[in-house]
């Protein structure tokens, strides 16, 4: 049809790509009208604003989170294969880089997830809903955090033991 | 062929852009620096196959999880104009009237709501993590079409990200982000529902062809040393200089649904009664206060509400008010009426429950006591005279309930302070804080 092909030349894709988007961009904002403008910067502080914490949650996430977890990843994976061509590379040598990380992705997930009772936000309106503190959260934290290292750190030690015993049959 | 397809290339040019031409070309010729040492990918586990097995597991949960969070709009009684927000237009379910029956209707809704969208969490941010390269490829369009694209994934991405994070600052009691969380949560579900129609309409072709690539029994028994790139896809998430695999595929979907598995684990125990409460180890109603029959989560302490014990003393009086007139009753000509008990579970919108055993006097006694007839709504007013839940209204099927009641005792025991003494309501599948405490007046008169 030769109107689809100059609508796929002019606006880069086919009929149903621009109604989907269409209809979608129509909730949207039929969403943000019906909420009023207003009410998306609507604060004496600016970053206590809807808009504000929607946008900059996509940001925080693509410019902060990502590249913070990623580049520690980077230099842990770095020092991991520096380390293993400084070893010798047997091949049954155990790499420790999974049982540093996997322990460590489970604390600062629970961290992300958990944060307010770790590190106390928002106490006043915590005693007020519940009659309770945070106290015991940060603690509870560490020790679960400490746990899935010791049994990270159980779990490497019982794979260099059975490592090493088929290394000492197969001589 | 993408969803994008420009259609026949024209012969020369080496890339497909829509209109204006010039623009778009331009944009793409002159990257900002630094761009190219953005493109440095080093993970070979990225490719379509894992992004769809990723997005699968989504399109399954997330439907449900924005399921339960609709319903729960319509458990508050939009119809008695006291669902949070207020007026939203068009942007709700039908709406019907929330049933008694069965009674853990709204513990089960907000329980699933709550805890499967603290266990997407995790694979929300996996799914990012493989298809970041995206983010940050030149030029971000070609066409007209590819830029409302990605404000298409804006909604999306600040959706899905925006109502997680007002959710897990919502059920800790912290409310960092200063406004209201019910409009915001609301309104945001809305944005992230249009995204991720859009999304899905567009993409669900391109992950159904991603899952047939690869085999997912294959990669079950791939093990890392054997774990290589997928072939390059046009979309530019497979690396171009990936480093040898650190994990392997299975090992990282490992990873992914271990970790939901965790947050679901600690998680669940809110739900729960008896010992297996603390089991949320990290979260407020995994703890509870009180003595004896009163030990169970408190919502909203007297002290907080500012009652206090002269309010709710000898001088304390319920007001029934009906066709018939007004009735006055004092808390012992209440504790001699017909008394019934039942075992009923209490749930908030955080997502915690809590299953006791009241004992009180039905509401629909105590309507007929003042003329009150079968389908008859009552408005609770509280002695609370500060906070938004000081008062509430139930539909006529809430108040012909055989379980809905007045309850003065809780196990066995009255009330305490803090659990609503001298009286408080409670009503099968009713949201939390619509069983009011501390009750003062029950106005059975129609509007």
């Amino acid at each position: 049809m030769a109107s689809e092909h100059s609508l796929r030349a002019a606006y880069g894709a086919g009929p149903w790509h621009l109604l989907v988007l269409v209809v979608s961009f129509g909730v949207a904002t039929s969403a943000v009208t019906t909420l009023g403008p207003t009410a998306l910067w609507d604060s004496a502080v600016w970053w206590q604003t809807m808009v504000v914490w929607f946008v900059g949650a996509a940001l925080v996430h693509d410019l902060l989170l990502f590249p913070v977890y990623a580049l520690v990843d980077r230099a842990a994976t770095a020092g991991a294969h520096l380390h293993h061509r400084r070893g010798g590379g047997s091949p049954r040598r155990v790499p420790l880089l999974n049982h540093v990380r996997i322990p460590a992705l489970g604390s600062g997930l629970l961290l992300l997830v958990f944060f307010p009772g770790i590190i106390e936000q928002g106490a006043g309106s915590h005693l007020t809903a519940t009659g309770l503190t945070q106290d015991p959260f940060s603690e509870r934290w560490l020790w679960l955090s400490a746990t899935g290292f010791v049994l990270s750190g159980a779990g490497y030690a019982l794979r260099v033991v059975r490592a090493r015993r088929r290394a000492g049959s197969d001589r | 062929m993408t969803d994008t397809d420009l259609g026949p290339r024209e012969p020369g040019t080496g890339e497909d852009y829509g209109f204006p031409r010039v623009l778009w070309r331009a944009v793409a010729e002159h990257p900002p620096p630094g761009v190219g040492r953005l493109q440095r990918w080093r993970s070979p586990l990225r490719g379509p196959w894992l992004t769809s097995v990723l997005g699968v597991l989504l399109l399954v949960a997330l439907p449900v999880v924005t399921l339960t969070g609709l319903l729960s709009y319509i458990a508050y009684a939009p119809q008695l104009d006291q669902a949070r927000p207020g007026d939203v237009g068009w942007l709700h379910l039908p709406v019907f009237d929330w049933p008694t029956r069965p009674v853990w209707l709204f513990r089960v809704n907000q329980g699933l709501h709550v805890i499967l969208g603290l266990m997407l969490i995790p694979i929300v941010l996996a799914k990012l993590w493989s298809v970041i390269p995206r983010l940050f490829a030149w030029p971000p369009s070609r066409s007209v079409a590819q830029l409302l694209e990605r404000l298409s994934l804006l909604m999306l991405v600040g959706g899905i990200l925006f109502e997680m994070a007002t959710g897990v600052l919502n059920i800790q009691y912290d409310y960092l982000f200063g406004f209201s969380f019910y409009t915001a949560h609301y309104y945001g579900a809305w944005v992230f529902i249009a995204g991720f129609v859009a999304h899905v309409a567009l993409k669900l072709p391109t992950m159904l062809r991603s899952l047939r690539s690869r085999s997912l029994r294959t990669e079950l028994r791939t093990s890392r040393a054997d774990t290589l790139p997928e072939p390059a896809d046009p979309d530019g998430l497979v690396a171009t200089d990936p480093a040898p695999a650190t994990l392997s595929r299975r090992g990282a979907l490992a990873v992914v649904g271990g970790g939901s598995l965790l947050i679901g684990g600690l998680s669940i125990g809110q739900t729960l009664d008896g010992p297996l409460r603390s089991t949320a180890l990290l979260l407020p109603r995994g703890r509870t206060s009180g003595t004896g029959a009163n030990a169970f989560p408190v919502n909203r302490t007297a002290e907080a509400a500012r009652i206090t014990s002269d309010l709710t003393g000898s001088a304390w009086r319920l007001t029934l008010l009906g066709p018939d007139g007004e009735v006055v009753l004092d808390r012992d000509q209440l504790a001699d009426l017909t008394l019934r008990t039942a075992t009923l579970p209490i749930a908030c919108v955080e997502g915690w429950s809590t299953s006791q055993t009241w004992t009180g006097v039905r509401l629909r006694d105590l309507a007929a006591r003042v003329g009150a007839g079968e389908s008859t709504r009552v408005h609770v007013s509280s002695l609370q005279e500060n906070g938004s839940f000081n008062q509430a209204s139930l539909l006529a099927n809430q108040v012909a309930d055989p379980d809905s009641l007045l309850a003065l005792r809780v196990n066995g025991e009255d009330l305490s302070l803090d659990h609503g003494f001298p009286a408080r309501v409670i009503v099968p599948a009713l949201p939390g804080v619509h069983n009011t405490k501390w009750v003062a007046t029950l106005d059975f008169r129609s509007a």
